[in-house]
């Protein structure tokens, strides 16, 4: 007969990963305390092995599947993938940010507690089985990083990317929450499983259902960055100290493609002939946008902004394009985009010193000749971005639209195609930039040990993910397995 | 009894309201309300929906929409507070570093 303590802890097993995340972040706070200003840096590596430990976690806890705390949180493969990714963004987004935060003299320990509240909400949006659940953990990540996004207290760029943020994810929150409303009301019930009973046997005519879709369509797209709601994304990146936009470009955005994923392809199933054609339309509109306005940026941050939402309009073709194979490439992708974008980012942070802030992309020139290791992992990234094989972009890019001509969307993956041949103009830019102009004057990079790891990580993975994905989609497939 | 769809009229005019708020004021303050206007809609449909229903899943849930919003307030005062410390501006129009 097992007591009552042990009893407490078999419950909460399922939630091992999320409440070693919160526990960390919690004792950060505390030791931030105890910890001189010179020495904050110890924080951001006991929170990376915070992360470290939950991804452990996460590992031994893949056996055990299920449904949890009376069908509000699913433990699948799916919620562990997409779980990793979250690792992925988070440790790297800790590791570009150390020594950054020294330039930037802003070292304080709430930085990495918050990094890691926003880390825990994304993984309950991926494992949400509830409206509830769902919501909370939306709220909880975006909350951290409007703070995180205003972080530079003295800047006045880096408030103004917060209130931006604020005012408009929040008003987003207060859309998703009446379509929440909405659909509760039909349904009867907040849990994913029950409204997709419900609209099995629902008549789909009916215009209510149509207007709670389009309102978490909207919100959600807004936390993607898809065009129309793109409107806040070039301002919070480039007014956003650089490490939080390198985390803010990989984990929110793959964590509203979970959310998608799960409420699209799962719950709104019977509704798929109408969801595609809004989908769709998103995507093109997403890549144009996304591919055009980037072409005339000469702010690094501003084009990568642009940029993270051509990369958004990929994914939402792979999420048109619906189905096992959609769903696997959409996974595959937003963890190839992780990597990518996390590395340019780095390699952007490396140009950031006292006194200049080098995010012109007119500062990058000259870099083949004075820096070359830099200039050729940027080189890398950028090719990645621009989807050139062998790299890993060139592989994500291929799935996505091979399988939106699989679904019958042939016009669409067309229109990804012409729409990625036009990006290749503003990332080659930056290469022509680093290795074909003159330096202005000797540019000193700011280097540490956390940065060139990162860096490291980013690149092998942009590398052999691009030589060797067949195990990775592979993965993907068998994750996605459980909700289709 | 008062009818249900009393109380979705009163909550989808209430939503109109905290949208059209949102988008036309320019006191950051009357947009903060506006956004919270647009919550208490959702709230109310919530609580209306489940009195309906009988189920009480929808009153847990204005619960939590409570405890988010007042986070998402002191946040929000937060920030207000450091724009108008460095730029003695609470109107949005003014926010303008970044643009293009």
């Amino acid at each position: 007969m097992p007591t009552l303590y042990q009893q407490f802890m078999q419950s909460m097993m399922p939630i091992l990963p999320e409440a070693i995340v919160i526990i960390v972040a919690l004792t950060v706070l505390v030791f931030d305390f105890f910890i001189e200003k010179e020495r904050k840096s110890l924080l951001g590596w006991y929170s990376l092995a915070g992360i470290v430990i939950a991804a452990y976690a996460s590992y031994t806890l893949m056996p055990m599947g299920g449904t949890f705390f009376g069908g509000t949180f699913h433990l699948d493969p799916f919620a562990t993938f997409f779980n990793f990714v979250f690792y992925i963004a988070c440790g790297l987004g800790i590791l570009v940010s150390i020594n950054y935060l020294e330039v930037e003299d802003i070292h304080r320990g709430e930085y990495y507690a918050l990094m890691l509240f926003a880390t825990s909400g994304m993984m309950f949006m991926a494992s949400a089985g509830d409206l509830i659940l769902l919501y909370l953990g939306l709220e909880l990540m975006a909350l951290s990083i409007y703070i995180l996004a205003g972080f530079m207290r003295g800047s006045n760029r880096s408030n103004e990317a917060a209130i931006k943020y604020l005012i408009l994810g929040a008003f987003s929150s207060g859309i998703m929450l009446y379509g929440m409303s909405l659909l509760y009301g039909l349904a009867g019930t907040t849990n994913l499983s029950g409204i997709l009973a419900f609209l099995r046997v629902a008549d789909l005519s009916n215009p209510i259902i149509f207007l709670a879709m389009i309102m978490l369509t909207v919100s959600f797209g807004f936390k993607v960055a898809a065009a129309p709601f793109h409107m806040w994304v070039p301002d919070v990146y480039e007014g956003a100290p650089t490490s939080v936009t390198a985390f803010m470009s990989a984990g929110p955005k793959v964590a509203g493609f979970a959310v998608l994923l799960r409420v699209f392809l799962y719950t709104f199933e019977p509704l798929r002939e109408h969801s595609t054609a809004i989908l769709a339309g998103l995507a093109v509109l997403t890549m144009a946008v996304g591919n055009v306005m980037a072409l005339s940026q000469t702010n690094i941050k501003r084009m990568l902004a642009y940029s993270s939402i051509a990369h958004a309009g990929y994914a939402l073709v792979g999420l048109a394009a619906g189905g096992p194979d959609g769903a696997a490439s959409v996974m595959l992708y937003v963890l190839i985009y992780a990597f990518m974008n996390m590395g340019a980012f780095g390699v952007v942070i490396m140009l950031r010193k006292a006194g200049e802030r080098g995010e012109e992309i007119s500062d990058f020139a000259g870099l083949g000749k004075t820096n070359k290791t830099a200039a050729f992992l940027m080189l890398i990234f950028m090719f990645s971005l621009t989807g050139i094989p062998p790299l890993a972009g060139f592989i994500g890019k291929f799935y996505i639209f091979k399988s939106a001509v699989e679904a019958g969307l042939v016009w669409l993956a067309v229109a990804g195609v012409l729409f990625s041949a036009i990006s290749a103009y503003f990332y080659l830019r930056v290469i022509m930039v680093m290795y074909m102009h003159e330096p202005k004057e000797s540019i000193e990079l700011s280097s540490a040990p956390s940065l060139a790891l990162a860096l490291a990580i980013s690149v092998t993975a942009v590398i052999v993910i691009g030589i060797y994905p067949t195990d990775l989609l592979n993965y993907a497939r068998a994750s996605i397995a459980g909700i289709m | 009894m008062i009818p249900l769809s009393w109380y979705i009229i009163l909550s989808a005019a209430l939503f109109t309201i905290g949208i059209v708020g949102v988008l036309s004021r320019r006191n950051i303050f009357i947009i903060l309300m506006s956004m919270e206007l647009m919550l208490n809609a959702a709230n109310i449909n919530l609580v209306a929906f489940s009195h309906y229903s009988q189920t009480l899943t929808g009153q847990i849930f204005v619960m939590f929409v409570i405890t988010v919003a007042a986070a998402e307030a002191a946040v929000a005062l937060a920030i207000i507070i450091l724009l108008s410390r460095n730029r003695g501006s609470i109107y949005v129009d003014e926010f303008n570093i970044m643009k293009g």
